[in-house]
């Protein structure tokens, strides 16, 4: 069957012979294969399944706007704020690369949002898939913390005072908050030095923690192998070529989809970056258009839309370290999503009532907080809060026994189509 | 010696070897984690601020700046230092003995001062950190007949007596708060420290 080593390379051409060449010294056809021409994936995945390459394009596209709008800001406090109006008006497209910058975060956070949904609507997150879910989730609390410094970097007044709303929370520890808040500031109040600092973990830091963990999270997933909307093992179901019958090689066939997803996702974009970059104010938020004053605080404080829901529970209850506790729960307890749950079926598709009511009462628990954690903490806003709160908590609380109590459907053997 | 493993020695020095790495690791980590601490610039431009109070005459306000923050002075007259018990005053206050007010020890008293002559404040509205103006004048036409002077905030309108002490009914929930200082001696007052250190 084989060739021989002699004759192979008499056989091939100057382009194999050098790939021949790299392969002998490095495992570029292994990992490709690996990774990409023999990775076998569901065919019989739907747009849910498209988010997670779309997280992949916004964080290069994040890196690379990034590099550019470091080639003309100056992380001072004295000139941070002018040199990004400069990047605007005066940096010949600085515009457009802001604009993709500033959107991008926005479009990060909604399709890994998505993303992190397709999990819990599939079971993506269960076992065998554990590790996948919670590098997924360091990516995510690695992705606040970026978005967060990033956010203080224009040095308008929203950045200045959410900032200062941020880190004092870190004060609310009992005993070392009040030093801990210092050092994080490393100045006795928010200055030149904080805004410096964070620069550095926005433009260095964080960056190569994210990418880091991206690797390591699809290096999980091409382990196990990805999920699919019918939360069955294909790996169990292989033909005599050793390749899961119900999958299909990454590429072409998975490429060349998501090709469609990524020119769908950036038609949407580009109408953000184009018609709409403050995105009604939520992408961009008018009082930032202010510079930072740090002896006049502006009317209403609250973080950009996507930390709003977080945002809202810490104001659900009075006491600043409850809140502050509650909040860093919020988080957490995602983490814990695989061990929760307890029932066996994974996909939606097949699970019993109660996963579905009480996912369905998650997701709009979870918009609900978001828009409160716009609105003022008090009256109905607040009631309504603490309601949504405390739904938020019961998902997770009580999922060891409701998800004991599913009735599940039967799971079919082979991937299902729908249309 | 033997060709048997001494496993027993190889878990110890392992073990050993991992410990000294980690305390190494931990003395290297230092300097990096206190790099982050107040660098020498910030706490000298944070340091305690003197003030000579020997030409502020009475019933004048002096500005300063501490730690990014507004710190006022004024020099009450006997006048002033009397309406803070007037019943058209005191009665209106939502806090008149500073409960729930950010203040040293030594201010929580009807006055909020060391010495009942001068008021040390930090001049930026508890509310949402907008400036007060000073409003000392008796019964002007746009805050009523009741006004005996004090602070009033243009941004919502919450006002303040003669001793930062906030009015009931407005936006801001406590008193201006009164940073941490001490008479170094008759005329020069030492502001960021009630011991004399920094």
């Amino acid at each position: 069957m084989s060739t021989s080593q002699p004759e192979m390379s008499r056989r091939l051409g100057a382009a194999g012979r050098f790939n021949e060449w790299i392969n002998h010294r490095f495992p570029l056809q292994k990992l490709m294969r690996e990774h990409v021409t023999e990775y076998y994936a569901s065919k019989n995945f739907n747009i849910w399944y498209g988010f997670g390459v779309l997280s992949m394009l916004v964080l290069v596209l994040m890196i690379v706007t990034g590099i550019f709008l470091t080639m003309s800001y100056k992380p001072s406090a004295a000139e941070a704020f002018s040199s990004v109006e400069y990047i605007m008006r005066d940096v010949e497209y600085g515009w457009l690369i802001r604009y993709m910058h500033s959107t991008g975060a926005s479009a990060f956070f909604i399709v890994v949002y998505l993303h992190m949904f397709r999990a819990l609507m599939y079971g993506s997150y269960k076992q065998p898939r554990e590790l996948v879910w919670v590098l997924g989730m360091l990516i995510y609390v690695a992705l606040m913390a970026e978005a967060f410094f990033g956010y203080m970097l224009p040095w308008g007044q929203m950045s200045y005072w959410g900032a200062q709303v941020i880190i004092s929370l870190f004060g609310a520890i009992p005993v070392v908050g009040e030093p801990l808040v210092e050092w994080i500031r490393g100045d006795f109040y928010i200055s030149d030095i904080t805004l410096n600092r964070f620069f550095a973990l926005h433009v260095i830091a964080l960056p190569l923690v994210l990418v880091f963990l991206v690797a390591l999270h699809i290096m999980a997933l091409h382990e196990v192998g990805s999920n699919n909307p019918d939360g069955i093992e294909i790996k169990e179901k292989k033909d005599a070529n050793g390749v899961p019958i119900d999958g299909v090689a990454f590429h072409p066939y998975h490429t060349s989809k998501d090709l469609v997803i990524i020119i769908g996702f950036l038609i949407l974009f580009s109408a953000v970056v184009f018609f709409a970059p403050t995105g009604g104010g939520y992408f961009l938020e008018y009082a930032n258009f202010e510079p930072a004053d740090q002896l006049v605080t502006p009317e209403k404080i609250h973080p950009v839309w996507y930390f709003t829901p977080y945002y809202a529970i810490l104001r659900a209850v009075p006491d600043k370290l409850g809140g502050v506790i509650l909040m860093g729960a919020a988080v957490f307890v995602l983490f814990l999503l695989p061990w929760l749950d307890r029932c066996k079926v994974k996909s939606i598709r097949y699970r019993g009532w109660q996963y579905k009511v009480a996912l369905a009462t998650f997701t709009v628990s979870f918009v609900m907080l978001g828009w409160l954690g716009l609105m003022p903490a008090t009256g109905i806003y607040l009631l309504l809060t603490q309601i949504f709160t405390l739904l938020y908590f019961a998902f997770f609380v009580f999922m060891p026994v409701y998800t004991r109590m599913e009735k599940t459907k039967p799971v079919p053997d082979r991937v299902v189509f729908h249309g | 010696m033997t060709d048997e493993t001494n496993t027993n020695r190889r878990h110890f020095l392992g073990i050993a070897t991992g410990l000294m790495g980690a305390a190494g690791v931990g003395f290297v980590a230092y300097p990096f984690l206190a790099s982050w601490r107040p660098s020498a610039r910030a706490q000298a431009l944070g340091a305690p601020v003197e003030v000579d109070i020997s030409k502020l005459e009475v019933g004048a306000l002096l500005r300063i700046e501490w730690r990014g923050r507004p710190i006022w002075v004024l020099r009450r007259s006997p006048e002033m230092l009397e309406t803070l018990t007037a019943p058209e005053v005191a009665a209106r206050l939502r806090d008149p003995e500073s409960r729930e007010s950010e203040q040293p020890d030594f201010a929580r008293n009807v006055h909020r001062s060391v010495r009942e002559e001068f008021l040390v404040i930090i001049g930026s509205c508890t509310h949402l950190g907008c400036a007060p103006l000073e409003r000392f004048e008796v019964a002007p036409a746009d805050l009523g007949p009741n006004w005996r002077g004090g602070f009033f905030c243009p941004c919502h309108g919450s006002t303040f007596d003669l001793a930062g002490r906030v009015y009931a009914g407005v936006p801001a929930p406590t008193n201006l708060p009164v940073p941490p200082y001490m008479f170094m001696d008759d005329n020069t007052i030492l502001i960021g420290s009630e011991t004399g250190a920094a």
